[in-house]
């Protein structure tokens, strides 16, 4: 009760300090961010109890027992207390057992792979990063985005993260926890919005010169008719995003304008995936898609389950499609699809 | 294959103002200094005295001013990127275009951490080690000189990168795949492969020297647990470098197989695995900070225990907590990525691990609090920075704690948040102690005192402009600014920017003062001798020499039989004693074989970044062969006669009575 006090005096002061700074960590706009928030600074006062004592004793001590002041004891040979040894050993470990726990209870609630608890179903963005722009494939609604993300709020999102390139990382900060984004691999995060708002979305990993422009909006839409408004809009306004549309959009380009894909073809997020999978692989090319049977080896965060779930049957015949495909070198829309069945969805 | 492999004209960066520019001040200076040696007629004097010399006090001033040189690079990339930040806010592009500013990132970590810290660690610890344990030098003399010059031609081939070519653009951790051949095509990430190979290779071989050094080398009588602190900090130190060292050689060398002969460790094609890399750095990565930090925490408690005139308060707390600290350092690596997708018990086990090493640091404070604790603390410029460095390093420690709650990291990571926090603790905490380890020993090994008012006002401004430059780092990563832009575009933040980039050029003016403050100590040097090798009544074997010390260290090896062994000689009446009779002493010859070998490494480094090839084979060969040479050289040792010996130890001695006398008097 007292920490939460505490805490709250500590977040005002910490408020009237930022005051002005809107947007970022400690404005937090969804359920996880406000967890990490009060994380964060419940932390922060526990270690105070023992950094304010130690600061101040060192400025003291250093004035107290300056040379000069004669009538202060001195005691040069002074150099073991059992007393003062068990309490400075003892302050510590208490602290760290404290936070310890709290470090241990937290990390498994803030789980970024764990589904958030909801009543609202929620909704599927593959994310796909790129040189040096954000893909938003939506498999649900089989629409697609660069640079923008919508969602309702107060729907959690499961997000799915790849990378096409180099290593980046998903954060949108003001909604909490970020993920790396690898390539080769799926990621996954789970975030909501507890109210409407754009937030500022970024890569918080570093991958190369168009690094720096990587930005895009993450929009909480207030209900659900509007997000299908953008949908709607999106469907609309786009063009179909199939593997040579993705080809072109791969490549690098800085400060990447909005755009959207009113269609998207099916399987595309275990396209990008997959693609590195091969073992002699020409990186991008539809025949790398053979490396399927690499499965086993392969070092999947996300999708590794999604394949375990079928059944054995099922993947050879998955499989067997694949070396047909790979022989008959079709690269047509409609076995790709029937290549990424490897997806839950 | 060219004659030059892929080095052209081409790759002399002559579109780029700023570096041309550098280049040629370089340049001038170079020149500048040739002239003065030629005209001082010291070459000579620098070849024979220094180039080749394998005492360990003057490898370790050759350190020393390594650091200080690669200070000066390392800050000017600071200032560069500071005022970047300052003026390309609200979508301006500023003066360094992306290719620019990302080498130059780089080039900062990498020399700020491998040829600033590292060497300046490293030279204290010749300097000061030696010495602390009543020896006469360290165990291997030879392989003490190598391990400089291999450092040395790291920094060589890191400084050659900005004239020809490009240094890497991927982070000073150059994590794959944007540091493999598909991302980074350029020589930049092998220019820094090679660098860091070399040296490392240099401190690896600086680690098992020491070991032996404070296995082997005490004085009669001393006992493990009677090492002076900084002694036993260093130890734990190189006991890490031993640990950790080998596998950054390993993952470079993993990268470079990558890079040069289409391997597939770290790729993402071909069953690469980039998170291998990553932890692998790591494993390496997170030892090295505590490699930087033991030391310097060694060198707080010798100041502060000399300067209250009184014992360390808990020496062997304070030897066990460096042990608990050096071994906890090596699992806690996992905590530079939670935001991997690791398991929440992964996460959250590396998270403790990582909290558990905040107990031993804590303990080390509290004992530096209660060495102060009724003492009479002289405030000279080592307690300055130890005073900030207690202070500074706090916050520092308490920010990393919170970046090791996974739930807070996940937020935090990669921010400026991050910056503010590695910065807290290896400039408030690691450089801190170097500087306080720099004034204090200073006239041990120069043989005559800083000037304390300039010393003063340099800390100042390191102090006030460390606040001023890296706390707005703290709010801006709360705001959520990343790492590594080059431009923002975000009003919000432009105050914070602004205001960090003037700290930046008040720690400009402390790095100034310090570099007036040796010019003023040394144009009055002759007012400020220390005469008596003395100068702060201190506690440990190296003040019991002159200063500067003999070349021999000790004309009769020391007694010990307390931890502050020469507070003991001094109280004992045992101290400043004139021998009967002197032995003959073995001492090692210096020799040319340690720089020679290390340009020939310096080729074959620069051969492989250019694919030199025929280059890279000749100076291969040239090394192995000057390495035989070496081991079948049988004339590396002589005896200094005791007669030499009375001679010099006499002048020194009738000097340190002459000097006792006048104080007793005065």
């Amino acid at each position: 009760m007292f920490i939460r006090k505490l805490s709250k005096a500590a977040l005002a002061a910490i408020a009237l300090l930022l005051a002005g700074c809107e947007g970022g960590v400690l404005d937090p706009k969804g359920q996880v961010g406000m967890d990490e928030k009060h994380l964060i600074i419940v932390s922060t006062l526990l270690m105070l109890i023992v950094v304010i004592p130690v600061i101040f004793m060192t400025l003291y001590f250093a004035w107290k027992y300056r040379d000069g002041r004669d009538h202060e004891i001195y005691a040069p040979k002074w150099a073991h207390s059992k007393t003062i040894e068990i309490v400075v050993w003892l302050v510590p470990v208490i602290i760290v057992i404290i936070l310890g726990v709290i470090t241990w209870d937290s990390t498994h609630k803030l789980d970024p792979y764990k589904p958030l608890e909801h009543q609202a179903k929620p909704i599927t963005v593959q994310v796909v990063s790129l040189d040096w722009k954000w893909l938003f494939i939506y498999p649900e609604q089989g629409i697609a985005s660069v640079n923008e993300l919508a969602f309702p709020a107060n729907v959690p999102v499961n997000f799915k993260i790849t990378s096409d390139t180099a290593m980046n990382s998903f954060f949108i900060p003001q909604l909490g926890s970020q993920i790396y984004s690898m390539a080769g691999m799926a990621t996954k995060l789970h975030l909501i919005a507890n109210e409407p708002g754009t937030f500022e979305g970024i890569s918080a990993n570093y991958s190369g010169a168009g690094f720096a422009g990587m930005k895009f909006n993450a929009i909480a839409t207030p209900t659900a008719d509007d997000f299908d408004a953008w949908v709607a809009k999106v469907k609309q306004q786009g063009s179909p995003l199939n593997v040579e549309q993705y080809k072109q959009l791969a490549k690098k380009s800085e400060n990447n304008p909005v755009q959207y894909y009113g269609s998207v073809q099916q399987g595309m997020f275990n396209y990008i995936v997959m693609q590195y999978m091969h073992p002699d692989s020409n990186m991008k090319s539809m025949g790398s898609m053979s490396g399927m049977e690499d499965m086993e080896g392969m070092h999947d965060m996300g999708n590794m389950e999604d394949m375990k779930g079928m059944d054995h049957a099922q993947h050879m015949q998955h499989m067997q499609h694949m070396k047909d495909m790979d022989a008959d070198q079709t690269h047509s829309s409609t076995e790709q699809s029937s290549i990424a069945s490897g997806e839950a969805e | 294959m060219s004659f030059l492999g892929k080095l052209t004209l081409e790759s002399i960066p002559y579109h780029e103002p700023i570096i041309m520019v550098t280049l040629a001040v370089v340049g001038v200076i170079g020149l500048i200094i040739a002239a003065l040696i030629t005209k001082h007629q010291k070459w000579g004097i620098l070849w024979h005295d220094w180039i080749t010399s394998v005492d360990h006090k003057k490898l370790g001033i050759m350190y020393i001013l390594l650091a200080l040189i690669m200070l000066i690079r390392g800050f000017s990339d600071a200032i560069m990127m500071r005022t970047q930040q300052a003026l390309a806010t609200n979508g301006a592009a500023g003066y360094l275009p992306p290719e620019h500013y990302d080498q130059i990132f780089t080039a900062h970590g990498v020399i700020m951490i491998i040829f600033m810290a590292m060497p300046f660690m490293i030279g204290l610890m010749n300097l000061v080690l030696p010495l602390q344990i009543g020896a006469r030098d360290v165990a291997f003399p030879f392989l003490n000189n190598l391990s400089f010059w291999l450092t040395a031609s790291g920094a060589v081939l890191i400084n050659i990168s900005l004239g020809l070519g490009e240094f890497a653009k991927t982070g000073w951790v150059a994590y794959p795949p944007l540091s493999e051949l598909a991302y980074s095509p350029g020589v930049g990430v092998d220019y820094y492969i090679w660098a860091l190979q070399i040296s490392g290779i240099g401190t690896t071989l600086t680690g098992v020297n020491f070991i032996a050094t404070v296995l082997k080398m005490r004085a009669p009588g001393m006992k493990l647990m009677q090492m002076p602190i900084f002694t036993w900090t260093c130890t734990w130190a190189n006991i890490l470098i031993v640990a950790s060292f080998p596998i950054l050689t390993a993952v470079l060398g993993l990268l470079t197989l990558d890079r040069y002969l289409d391997f597939h460790f770290f790729t993402n094609d071909g069953g690469g695995n980039a998170m291998m890399y990553i932890n692998l750095f790591w494993a390496w990565g997170h030892p090295e900070v505590y490699i930087l930090i033991l030391p310097a925490f060694g060198i707080f408690s010798e100041v502060i225990s000399t300067f209250t005139s009184k014992r360390l308060f808990g020496y062997s707390s304070m030897v066990w907590a460096s042990g608990a600290i050096s071994i906890l350092g090596f699992i806690v690596w996992l905590h530079h990525f939670f935001t991997m997708g690791s398991s929440a018990n992964v996460n959250a086990f590396f998270g403790v691990m990582t909290m558990v090493i905040a107990v031993p640091t804590g303990v080390k404070l509290f004992n530096w609090l209660f060495t102060i604790y009724r003492g009479r603390l002289r405030i000279t410029v080592p307690v300055l920075w130890t005073l900030g460095f207690m202070v500074t390093f706090t916050i520092g420690g308490m920010t990393g704690v919170l970046l090791a709650v996974p739930g807070a990291d996940y937020v935090l990571h990669n921010s400026l948040f991050l910056i503010a926090h590695f910065h807290n603790t290896i400039l408030g905490g690691a450089v801190f102690g170097y500087m306080a380890g720099f004034a204090f020993w200073f006239p041990k090994a120069m043989g005559f005192h800083l000037n304390e008012r300039l010393g003063k006002a340099s800390f100042w401004c390191w102090q006030i402009g460390f606040y001023v430059a890296f706390m707005p780092l703290y709010v801006l990563g709360f705001m959520g600014m990343t790492r590594r832009i080059n431009h923002t575009d975000n009003p919000a933040w432009n105050f914070w920017i602004y205001f960090a980039a003037v700290g930046a050029f008040i720690i400009l003016a402390g790095i100034i003062l310090q570099f007036v403050q040796l010019y003023v100590s040394f144009r009055d040097r002759q007012q400020n001798l220390d005469t008596t090798g003395d100068p702060w009544n201190g506690h440990t074997l190296e003040w019991s020499t002159s200063s500067p010390p003999q070349f021999y260290n000790f004309a009769t090896l020391p007694h010990v039989s307390d931890i502050d062994a020469f507070t003991d000689m001094k109280e004992k009446g045992q101290a400043y004693q004139r021998a009967q009779k002197y032995q003959p002493i073995h001492m090692p010859k210096n020799t040319a074989s340690g720089i020679f070998m290390a340009a020939c490494i310096t080729a074959v480094g620069f051969a492989a970044i250019w694919h030199i090839w025929w280059l890279a084979i000749v100076g291969f060969i040239s090394a192995f062969v000057l390495f035989l040479v070496r081991a079948y050289d049988s004339d590396v040792d002589y005896y200094v006669q005791p007669k030499d010996v009375a001679l010099i130890e006499n002048a020194h001695l009738d000097n340190v009575t002459a000097n006792l006398t006048n104080l007793a008097r005065g």
